[in-house]
């Protein structure tokens, strides 16, 4: 054993907390070194150094000022003493139950989606309607609907080279 | 048959305030002097001890008993006390920055951290000696020499106080007593006998 690991063990030592082995250990060392055998010796004669210190007493008044603050202490309502302890364990726990719940709680059906786009089609067409409202109400436009669809049709297309191409059904 | 600690703690916490008071006289003593060699100050010895009882008496609700009852409540008052030491040595060093400067004033002093023996002798007696060795100590090797020398604790339990390992508290211990080695070598090296017939009745 060297004087680091005595050191180590030293208190417990002087102590008497070490078992067999070690205390065995620890005296053979102190046999062989004088440095450590004056270091043992002189932490014992410290221990009862510390002994001679007399306590003190606590003053008259210490009980009854202990007792004056616990019974300031303030005391909980009803509603705290219903909460069982720990109280930080029951919260986490009735917070879980309330998600659990909600959770599980029936939500507003959504409509089928088929529904939502029929009606979404029959506004579309809707406003297309009044969008044409003028048109629809315009006579003349009415009559030569089929005029103005046929001309639209028969419009010259431009040729490669550069000339108009000659429609032969408007020559009929 | 006597109750236990921990028996005694789940009645008050059961709502048995006599079982409280009965805590109370019993830890009553061992707290103020643990704390009063921790801060060296009665007065604020005894205001720690009532905050001790007030904190173990608030906390009644909750306790379980996980641990020795003196590891808590200890442990209680090792941080009490711990606390009280830093602030107060912090607030008498805090000088005001706009503290009208007095360039008559003497300059501050701190203590030296050796006085001599003679010194010492004349105007202390031998325990106040000692005293002032334990208070020299490091906050927390003062702790653990009290917790070890004056609460007869192991080391388990002193570890669990101080929040340490076991071999970091053996180690820490050897550096306190070491110390105490050291400023008590005036003593220390006086036979046993011839102090023992020093020894003036307290």
């Amino acid at each position: 054993m060297k004087c680091e690991d005595v050191s180590r063990e030293l208190i417990a030592y002087l102590d008497g907390r070490v078992n067999e082995s070690e205390r065995r250990k620890v005296e053979g060392h102190l046999a062989s070194c004088p440095a450590c055998r004056t270091r043992a010796e002189e932490m014992r004669k410290v221990s009862m150094l510390l002994g001679e210190v007399p306590a003190i007493e606590p003053s008259f008044a210490f009980d009854a000022r202990v007792r004056q603050r616990v019974a300031a202490e303030p005391q909980r309502s009803w509603f705290w003493r219903l909460v069982p302890a720990p109280r930080p364990a029951f919260a986490v726990a009735l917070l879980i139950a309330l998600t659990v719940l909600v959770a599980k709680l029936p939500s507003k059906p959504a409509p089928a989606p088929t529904i939502a786009n029929a009606s979404a089609q029959v506004q579309e067409e809707d406003f297309n309607a009044i969008k044409n409202l003028g048109v629809l109400e315009n006579y003349d436009a009415l009559t030569k609907f089929d005029q103005m669809t046929e001309t639209a049709a028969a419009t010259p297309s431009v040729q490669p080279d550069g000339k108009p191409q000659q429609n032969d059904e408007s020559n009929d | 048959m006597a109750r236990t600690d921990v028996e005694l703690m789940l009645d008050v916490k059961a709502g048995d305030d006599s079982s409280f008071d009965f805590l109370l006289q019993k830890y009553r003593s061992p707290l103020v002097n643990f704390l009063h060699r921790m801060v060296r100050d009665t007065a604020t010895a005894e205001d720690l001890a009532q905050e001790v009882f007030l904190r173990v008496y608030r906390a009644r609700k909750q306790y379980t008993p996980s641990a020795k009852f003196t590891t808590w409540l200890f442990r209680i008052a090792t941080n009490l006390a711990l606390n009280s030491v830093r602030d107060n040595r912090y607030a008498k060093l805090a000088v005001p920055l706009d503290a009208p400067a007095d360039e008559d004033a003497a300059p501050m002093e701190l203590p030296a951290p050796v006085m001599r023996i003679d010194e010492h002798m004349i105007e202390r007696d031998r325990a106040e000696f000692i005293r002032r060795a334990i208070a020299s100590l490091p906050e927390k090797q003062r702790a653990a020499v009290l917790l070890h020398k004056y609460e007869e604790m192991d080391y388990g339990e002193i570890a669990k106080i101080l929040d340490c390992s076991e071999s970091a508290l053996k180690s820490l211990l050897f550096r306190a007593y070491e110390s105490l080695r050291v400023q008590l070598a005036p003593l220390v090296s006086q036979p046993v006998e011839q102090r023992a017939g020093e020894r003036r009745p307290s």
